[in-house]
């Protein structure tokens, strides 16, 4: 079941992509993947930073770590995932 | 040994947003100190300043990488590096760029980014703060951008000497090609100190004025700030004929000397000697400099002290070389002022026009300077001298001429 709140978020994620990317927001769909939008590692940087801003969460994040642990940074709906458990642990701590 | 010219200049200032507006502005005697534009000015003690207008960098060139999220002081930079390098025409090729390089002279670095980073964490209580901050307030960040938008892979370098920043960095550039290490430039300094932490900082030393800037005016009461950057092509003399480059100046002196007395007030010895010394090394006799760029900051101490050293190395009175401090009209610029005074220093070599010290509205005794007072004046100089006097007692004066 779609919730409002969930489209929500992905909207919100989505926009950041895009600005990040500069591209449209129509030109996301949940399969694109960072390096496909030509986003590098400084970008990955800023676009956690605005999503932690927004979303009011921590992401624990580090890019020394290779493979990145429970992190996965490399597509749209990989990152949505992530966002809403994140989202979910901080209301219910 | 080599020769040094300068083949471009750029610039973004309280005065103009690039050379010819600058050049226009020290002519008429424009004052570009007003009222800063900021929030909490009320719990400021002085309210004016010179500040940069524009709120981007406006002179972007064919050649701009324009630069994403990078500190005040660095577009700055940008701005007047890509001004500066179309006007001189020099390409960074392979022939050019390893044996180019960047050195550029800031007192405070990116001082915006600080204090915005500051007032999240310590005033807001916010826990992060942009992942970018460190490589934007570096000190080293306007060199950088500049060798990266301008692919110059030679030495890039950084001079961090209060008040004489940036005529140390064009004095090293120019060293380094006079003794044949490197073959260009990209030379100046920058600063943008105009943030609240930085103007809180500037009132504890209570030396700042209220409304004007006046330097060796009798009734003068203190610096006030200003913010921008000025950069140069300096090139190989040879090299710049070669590929029939227009020539604005030839830098011919310069001189590095410390008081080892005081940090905050100038001695007079200290500031003799530094001009003397780049007297020395231009082969200048005294009598043949036309005009002085005098620190001139407006503090009681240092233009009393200045003009004492102008007196014993220059003659007295009317008697002595021509002398304004165009601080007067855009401020202080701190780390970024030696590179804007120069620019008015080409201006009287290449168009005789003698800036003006504006505001000015009585003689000091103390002060008996040939001072260029209110408005400017057309007099045909070839030699001219521009001095930088920093806090920590260090000096550094640069010598031109006329080519």
């Amino acid at each position: 079941m779609i919730l409002d709140k969930d489209v929500i978020i992905k909207d919100k994620i989505f926009q950041i992509l895009a600005d990040q990317a500069q591209v449209n927001f129509s030109e996301l769909s949940l399969t694109s993947s960072l390096v496909d939008l030509g986003i590098d590692s400084v970008g990955v940087v800023e676009i956690i930073f605005k999503i932690e801003e927004e979303f009011d969460i921590t992401i624990p994040y580090n890019s020394s770590q290779t493979p990145l642990k429970n992190v996965d940074f490399s597509r749209a709906d990989s990152i949505v995932e992530l966002v809403s458990n994140l989202i979910v642990e901080n209301q219910s701590s | 040994m080599r020769r040094v010219v300068i083949t471009g200049c750029g610039t973004i200032n309280p005065l103009g947003k690039n050379v010819l507006e600058t050049w226009d502005s020290f002519a008429v005697g424009k004052d570009g100190i007003t009222e800063l534009d900021m929030p909490d000015l009320g719990r400021l003690a002085s309210r004016v300043g010179g500040q940069v207008r524009s709120s981007s960098s406006p002179y972007q060139g064919e050649n701009s990488k324009v630069p994403l999220n990078v500190d005040r002081v660095t577009s700055f930079v940008s701005s007047a590096a890509s001004e500066a390098i179309n006007c001189s025409g020099i390409n960074f090729d392979s022939s050019t760029r390893e044996s180019s390089a960047v050195i550029l002279g800031t007192a405070g670095g990116g001082l915006n980014t600080q204090d915005e980073s500051y007032r999240r964490i310590y005033q807001e209580k916010k826990n992060r703060v942009h992942p970018l901050t460190v490589p934007k307030l570096m000190h080293s960040a306007p060199a950088s951008q500049i060798s990266i938008e301008h692919n110059i892979s030679g030495p890039v370098l950084t001079f961090s000497t209060a008040c004489a920043s940036s005529n140390h960095a064009i004095g090293q550039a120019y060293s380094m090609i006079k003794s044949g290490q490197i073959l260009a430039a990209i030379s100046g300094g920058a600063e943008s100190m105009l943030c609240f932490g930085g103007l809180k900082a500037w009132e504890g030393l209570r030396l700042t004025a209220r409304e004007k800037c006046r330097p060796f005016c009798a009734t003068r009461d203190g610096m006030i700030q200003g913010e921008g950057a000025t950069v140069f092509v300096l090139e190989e003399l040879e090299h710049a004929i070669k590929r029939r480059a227009e020539i604005y100046a030839e830098i011919c002196g310069y001189s590095m000397t410390s008081d080892a007395s005081e940090f905050m007030n100038p001695s007079v010895e200290g500031v003799f000697r530094a001009m003397k010394l780049a007297l020395n090394d231009a082969m200048f006799n005294p009598e043949d400099v036309g005009y002085i760029n005098a620190h001139g900051t407006g503090t009681a101490i240092n233009d009393k002290i200045e003009s004492v050293a102008i007196n014993k190395l220059f003659g007295l009175g009317k008697n002595s070389s021509y002398v304004s401090s165009t601080k007067s009209m855009h401020g202080h610029l701190i780390g970024g002022s030696g590179a804007l005074e120069l620019l008015s220093c080409i201006l009287a070599l290449k168009k005789g026009i003698l800036a003006p010290t504006i505001n000015h509205i009585r003689h000091d005794p103390l002060c008996d300077i040939n001072l260029v007072t209110n408005h400017a004046i057309q007099f045909k100089v070839s030699k001219v001298l521009s001095n930088s006097f920093a806090f920590g007692g260090l000096n550094a004066v640069l010598a031109l001429k006329s080519f």
